[in-house]
This record gives C-alpha cells, structure tokens and sequence, in this order.
C-alpha cells in the first residue's frame, strides 16, 4: 500500500497521538501526519495541505465534527477525500446525520486497531 | 418539546451500577490496555487529585465524574500513550479522554438515549481542594475500580 497523508481532527492531543498509532497498528504506511483540535483548524489545514484520509472525532469545541464534514463537503480541495468518524456518539442519529452529510465512515471509542482497519481500508480502496 | 422522562424514572441506581462498571471495565481493557476489577467503595477511597469530569444533557441530564491520586492518573496516560505522557496537561487529557469514553460506552449502553442525550467536552480539575456541587441531585450511581491496585472513582450523578 502507498504511504498516505492523513488529517487527524480531535480536541484531544492524547487521543489524536492513539488514532495515528492504531492507524500504524492497522498496517497502513503514514507518509505524514496532519493535527487540527476542531472543524475549523482541519478546514484551515486543508488549504494547505494534500490529504488522503481525515479521521475526525464528533464533540469538539469552536466547530464540531458534523458541522467540519458538512463544510468539507463545499471545500473544493476536501471533495473526495475520505472522512471516518472517529467518535464517543455511538447513537444511530448520530450515524446517520455524519454518514448524509458526507462521511464514508463510523468507528466508536473505545476502538481497537482491528476496528481501524477495518472501516479504514475500505475508503481508502484497500481489501483488508 | 420532548417532555418523556421515562427513562430516567423507570431507571434505578441498582440496574445502573453494572452498566456503568462494563463501561470502566471497556475503555480501560481496550483504550488504557489494563483490566481493572470493581472494588468495595467502603474500603478504598481515591486521593482525589485529579477529577476528570462530562456533562451530559438531554434525556439523561447530569454530569459523570473520574476522581483518582496523581500516580494513577500519570500511569493511566502513560499506558495509554506509551512513555511519551511526560507532562501534567498530557496527563490531564488522557484522563479527560477516559471520562469522556466512559460517558459515551455509558450512554451507548442504554436502551432508549439514542440521540437524545449529548455530552459535553471534558473538564479536569488537578488539586484535591475543591467543593463539588451538582445541580443534578436526583440519582447517584458511584463505583471504584482498582487499576494496578490504586482506586479510581467513578460517579455518575443525575437529575430526577
């Protein structure tokens, strides 16, 4: 698989450090790793950068995490790029609202590596 | 307006409690990567140095608490995070982060909440000189986990 560059979005810099080692732990190459702490720092880190995948948690402070995918969604340079929900909101309307708004994915905490890879990959265009 | 506190009046602290210990016992097995086993609140009592807490509004309306020693808290971050949780605010957002994951295993658990009840983002108080007070004084389900022998108090207080 070709090293990727992936945009973490979490107000948590313990829990963006766990999602890219579980990434790591999942088998998929990291050619660089991007951080923003909300929806509005991961729309300023776009215009800046090329990135293959966004994980992005739900609760966060100044811009949400639904609100960050349904703006990505107008963003000219986020069109096409994967965003998996990485989230404590496990409730289906949850689900639902991040899935019509644009995400291709929806992983719950606590997670493990497995659970990464396995709703990672799939947007990504990779078999598991 | 929903008006339907069903859930809430149906429910009881005893059918609560083991829900809430799952919730520990699941973030800690496979986010701190340590089992942790239920422990007599009489007999053990956390030094209450750090007190990591969630709000939580909406069909469940009340806050969830994580109180434990400065040790416990660093050696929780640290397996979380491998050695590299050198620092008091690394260790604050790591203990955060477990309330917050307890919180939402919590609610995810329970039948009827599903998208009626939000949280909100963690707060962490280091320093054990502090009064609580919770306008949700309704139900009270509290347990203690030991974690590599030391407590960790677990409180979930709700509005009735």
């Amino acid at each position: 698989m070709d090293k990727i560059t992936v945009l973490i979005v979490d107000d948590s810099s313990v829990m963006r450090k766990i999602v890219e080692r579980s990434l790591r732990q999942a088998g998929i190459e990291l050619e660089k790793v991007v951080e923003a702490s909300n929806g509005a720092e991961a729309l300023v880190a776009l215009q800046s950068n090329v990135v293959d995948l966004i994980l992005c948690d739900i609760n966060m402070p100044v811009m949400d995490g639904l609100e960050f995918v349904r703006q990505a969604a107008t963003v000219e340079s986020a069109k096409g790029i994967p965003i998996v929900m990485i989230t404590t909101e496990g409730s289906e309307s949850h689900v639902v609202q991040a899935l019509t708004a644009g995400a291709r994915g929806y992983i719950r905490k606590p997670f493990t590596p497995d659970q990464v890879k396995e709703h990672v990959l799939p947007v990504l265009g990779k078999k598991q | 307006m929903n008006t339907d506190t069903s859930l809430v009046t149906r429910s009881h602290e005893e059918n609560w409690l083991p829900i809430l210990e799952l919730a520990v016992e699941e973030v800690f097995e496979i986010m701190v990567g340590c089992r942790v086993k239920v422990a007599a609140p009489s007999e053990h009592k956390p030094n209450e140095e750090f007190t990591a807490m969630v709000g939580l509004a909406g069909a469940l309306c009340g806050i969830l608490t994580v109180c434990c020693d400065a040790k416990t808290a660093g050696e929780a971050a640290k397996r979380m995070l491998g050695d590299t949780a050198d620092s008091q605010e690394q260790v604050a957002d790591a203990l955060g982060e477990i309330c917050n994951m307890i919180a939402g295993n919590f609610k995810n658990k329970l039948a009827g909440t599903d998208g009626q009840c939000m949280l909100s983002v963690p707060t962490v108080i280091s320093g054990g000189e502090y009064s609580f007070h919770s306008l949700a004084e309704g139900t009270s389900v509290e347990t203690v986990m030991l974690f590599e022998g030391a407590p960790i108090a677990v409180r979930l207080q709700l509005e009735s």
